[in-house]
């Protein structure tokens, strides 16, 4: 007795750079989709609803309904979806250069967003821009500096890895903070480059379905 | 041409540190250690010297097979794809990833939020800032377990879930979290703290450990 697989079920805010670090998986990946979107401002944060907890007790998106279980944290849902549907590859076949762009993608993913998440930023009050800024800034020259030693086209040689999965949404992190992108040339020259790619325009902050309209593209 | 020991940079009490030094012994790697202490000399993570060799400025790095790696969790999955056994990962890709996403919330979710960098700029409200910050991410933690844990995080095998797990607690502990209201977290600990790996990397028992904190 076969059920229909059910398609799988992505909780999204339009703005969350660790939504859109799925979204651009599903869409490299072309899994197809139902988005339910989380509005992480409105009714005080909708990630903070009964329903949600049950779902993701650790109260943040994305959280993805897949093959019967329910994950959440970006990194963990992207490996379970390279491992599941490994074409094309996010992750390059050498150990090394493996472990770059887990580097990479961890330095954004522990190192830079967590400190300017929304929970992080309600706390600093009137200080928010200005510690925003500092957090991305910190954290993109160390990123600048190494990327310098591991970059091709893209973050690690000259293939679309998870790395930039995480380094597209913290760019625009960074641009809605207004740092200034002027210290890192070769962020912001991989950024434009995979601002090209198709997976990345159809998973942008300003295409989802619950973009709101003065921000929609 | 004989191979080089790989060079762990750490600090004793460093969460992060802990992790990597406890798939190290769990792997059986020999390795030298080169103690970088947080707090001396306004930090010696910021020296130009250790700039060069981590740009990120923080430990732990690993020197090891010519390459020099920062981030725990990028060191423990090279370590685990180049020393495959005891695996550290379960077989099945659920439980990997439910594995994934219990040490992605402890090192991105509870611990760069009670950093050393991110506590002095808290100044007098250091330590509630902290013990939010764990209280917060242990409750979810807890309600998470209660779905995945046998013996160990995930089922009964230890895996890098409990490797974040068991500094992770050690840092509520220095921070005075009342460990109360997580009981599963609780009895992995103390679980994980019997194992010879986890002791022998323990923070009181490195060689950059003071006097006064040794084991």
């Amino acid at each position: 007795m076969s059920a229909a697989a059910a398609k799988p079920i992505l909780y999204s805010y339009f703005r969350s750079s660790c939504s859109w670090r799925v979204r651009i998986a599903l869409a490299l990946k072309g899994i197809s989709y139902d988005l339910v979107p989380v509005n992480l401002i409105k009714d005080g944060g909708q990630q903070f609803s009964a329903e949600f907890k049950a779902l993701n007790p650790m109260q943040q998106v994305p959280a993805l309904k897949i093959d019967g279980i329910t994950l959440s944290q970006s990194l963990a849902i992207i490996n379970y979806l390279e491992e599941t549907h490994p074409n094309p590859r996010l992750l390059p076949q050498d150990p090394k250069k493996r472990a770059q762009v887990r580097m990479i993608a961890d330095h954004i993913v522990s190192g830079i967003q967590p400190l300017q998440n929304l929970s992080v930023l309600k706390q600093m009050g009137e200080k928010k821009m200005e510690w925003a800024q500092n957090c991305i800034a910190s954290g993109f020259q160390a990123l600048e500096q190494i990327l310098q030693h591991t970059a091709g086209r893209y973050c690690v040689g000259d293939e679309v890895s998870m790395a930039d999965l995480c380094l597209a949404p913290q760019v625009a992190n960074a641009e809605r903070f207004k740092v200034d992108m002027g210290p890192y040339p070769t962020i912001t020259r991989i950024n434009k480059a995979l601002l090209e790619l198709e997976a990345f325009k159809i998973s942008h902050p300003s295409r989802q379905p619950d973009t709101p309209a003065e921000l929609r593209a």
